[in-house]
């Protein structure tokens, strides 16, 4: 197709001998948001890991758009514009709210140590645009009341939001999200699905994993199955929830409740 | 008395600095680093070497010394990059503990376990010993100011954000498109390079150092500075290295008033009581006497 704009190629990757990648492809379209599903221990996580920066992956390509970005450092590959989230909310528990926002800002010149001496005004000037842009996200977001808490302090759903927002703040071109309505309640859930819908008509292509099948049938126009390190299905949500390869990979048996259920929508 | 509590006042400016630095290392960045007196080692005996057997003025060998200590820690940051907790503390210890031994054995240079001494200190020859402690004190003083003013400035920039951000989370730090390693790095340079000043400093205003000096003990006061102050901010090094200071000098007097204890007893009794002070200081304030507090940014 050559439209992607991330496009993986035969991703490899094992642990000890443990192959939790062989061979998987992937491409994700820009302007939509791609679903990514599959049984615990498919693999979608070390692809995340992989495709980021954070795992080397030991064979493959990883093309983020138009350039060959296999093997780069994890802040090279931000920088490029490619960001993701965590599985488990992680951040920094230590830094307020606001802090956790502007770490992501890109373009930073106070950041360098003869800049953060000197306090020139063109830092402080990119610090106010910073400053400008994070409170423009916690509106968006519904964050700005604890904005100068400890991010500590904040909900777990407060906290899947927070993610959003820290990526949001790096000006992404492509964001990853792992598990983004995990654990938190069903109205914040259809809340953070309007976030991701929102910000994708404004431009912003998802990738996107999640064992919430609601929330995939809901958001994802293409959705890419992975079982066992490797590619098994994609197509529209319904196409895979009544295909029988899907639900056994998923439960070992041909009818799987959830995948049907969130068909029936 | 008034030359000691001259003489008091410049040591606890000295411990300030190297709480300055470390705070940079350990309170910043979270690097635990037991191996800070191994900085104030390098930067004693270069400024010595560089005073005593090169002729050079004691503000150039001073800067020596600074850097010397900052290319060490970059040096040192580079290669444990990787090591995280324990393992950073270990190889720390091991790194002072190194240059101890070698600054024993490599007579030739160091003049081994006798010391140096002879280390001149400015115009020490042409005043009188208050006098000369005085202007010492001033110029520790002044030295002092100036570091809280460029670690406040750091801390608070962009560049303090990303050093707390790596110490709560170095792989998501990475992700948020920070190069780890270079900032650990930097931290710990600047922060060697006030440990190594403070050496620098200390040897000039003693005129003599020998590798009994710098033992792990002095990592250790420097690290209960930065505990009873308040980890992680400058005033909170600042306060915790007058108080450590205060709490090893004041047990000195109260010790000749308890009776029966032979001068080894008194002394051991002495680290009980120190022990005892921040023990009872950590209990009523556990994030030391200035909490790192969070910075309010007013949203626009």
């Amino acid at each position: 197709m050559g439209l992607a704009l991330l496009d993986v190629r035969g991703l490899r990757r094992s642990f000890y001998g443990v192959h939790a990648l062989s061979g998987v492809d992937l491409e994700v379209e820009a302007g939509r948001i791609t679903g990514l599903i599959g049984p615990n221990g498919a693999g979608k996580t070390t692809l995340f890991n992989c495709v980021t920066g954070v795992v080397p992956p030991d064979g493959g390509a990883v093309v983020f758009d138009g350039v060959d970005i296999t093997g780069w450092r994890a802040d090279h590959i931000a920088r490029a514009g490619l960001v993701r989230t965590f599985q488990i909310a992680r951040g920094f528990p230590r830094l307020s709210v606001f802090e956790n926002l502007l770490l992501y800002g890109d373009r930073q010149p106070g950041e360098r140590v003869a800049t953060a001496l000197l306090r020139p005004a063109e830092a402080r000037r990119r610090e106010d645009e910073l400053v400008a842009r994070a409170s423009a996200i916690a509106r968006r977001l519904n964050l700005v009341r604890v904005l100068n808490d400890p991010a500590s302090a904040l909900s777990g759903g407060q906290k899947k939001l927070l993610e959003i927002g820290r990526v949001l703040m790096a000006s992404p071109k492509l964001v990853l999200l792992d598990e983004p309505v995990a654990g938190v309640n069903p109205t914040l859930a259809r809340e953070i699905a309007e976030h991701l819908r929102g910000l994708v008509a404004e431009g912003l292509t998802i990738l996107l994993i999640e064992h919430h099948m609601d929330t995939i049938a809901q958001l994802c126009e293409h959705v890419v199955v992975l079982a066992e390190g490797r590619n098994l299905k994609e197509g529209t949500f319904a196409e895979l929830a009544h295909d029988e390869t899907v639900q056994e990979a998923y439960m070992g048996r041909r009818e799987w409740d959830p995948l049907r259920r969130a068909a029936g929508r | 008395m008034e030359n000691y509590v001259i003489a008091m006042a410049v040591s606890a400016g000295i411990y300030a600095l190297m709480a300055l630095g470390l705070n940079v290392i350990w309170g910043l960045a979270g690097m635990i680093n037991l191996g800070a007196v191994g900085f104030f080692a390098i930067g004693a005996y270069i400024t010595a070497l560089a005073t005593l057997k090169l002729g050079f003025p004691i503000w150039a060998g001073t800067i020596l010394g600074t850097i010397g200590a900052a290319l060490v820690g970059g040096g040192v940051a580079l290669l444990t990059g990787r090591l995280r907790g324990d393992y950073l503390a270990i190889v720390t210890l091991g790194l002072a503990e190194t240059i101890r031994v070698i600054s024993s054995n490599m007579i030739w240079l160091t003049n081994g376990t006798d010391g140096l001494s002879g280390i001149p200190g400015p115009l020490r020859g042409s005043l009188s010993p208050t006098q000369f402690n005085l202007l010492y004190l001033g110029v520790v003083a002044a030295i002092v100011a100036v570091a809280y003013l460029l670690s406040e400035r750091l801390a608070q920039a962009p560049f303090g954000r990303v050093l707390r951000a790596i110490r709560d989370d170095e792989q998501v730090a990475a992700v948020a498109g920070k190069h780890v390693m270079g900032f650990k790095v930097r931290a710990f340079a600047i922060g060697a390079a006030a440990l190594g000043l403070a050496g620098a400093l200390y040897a000039h205003y003693t005129s003599y150092i020998a590798p009994d000096i710098f033992v792990p003990l002095l990592t250790l006061y420097i690290k209960l500075a930065l505990l009873a102050g308040g980890l992680g901010n400058n005033r909170g090094a600042l306060i915790g290295a007058f108080v450590v200071v205060f709490f090893l000098e004041s047990t000195r007097f109260v010790i000749p008033y308890v009776p029966g204890l032979s001068a080894v007893q008194g002394a051991a009794l002495r680290e009980f009581l120190i022990a005892l002070l921040l023990l009872v200081l950590l209990r009523y304030n556990p994030a030391g006497l200035v909490p790192e507090r969070l910075p309010r940014i007013a949203p626009s």
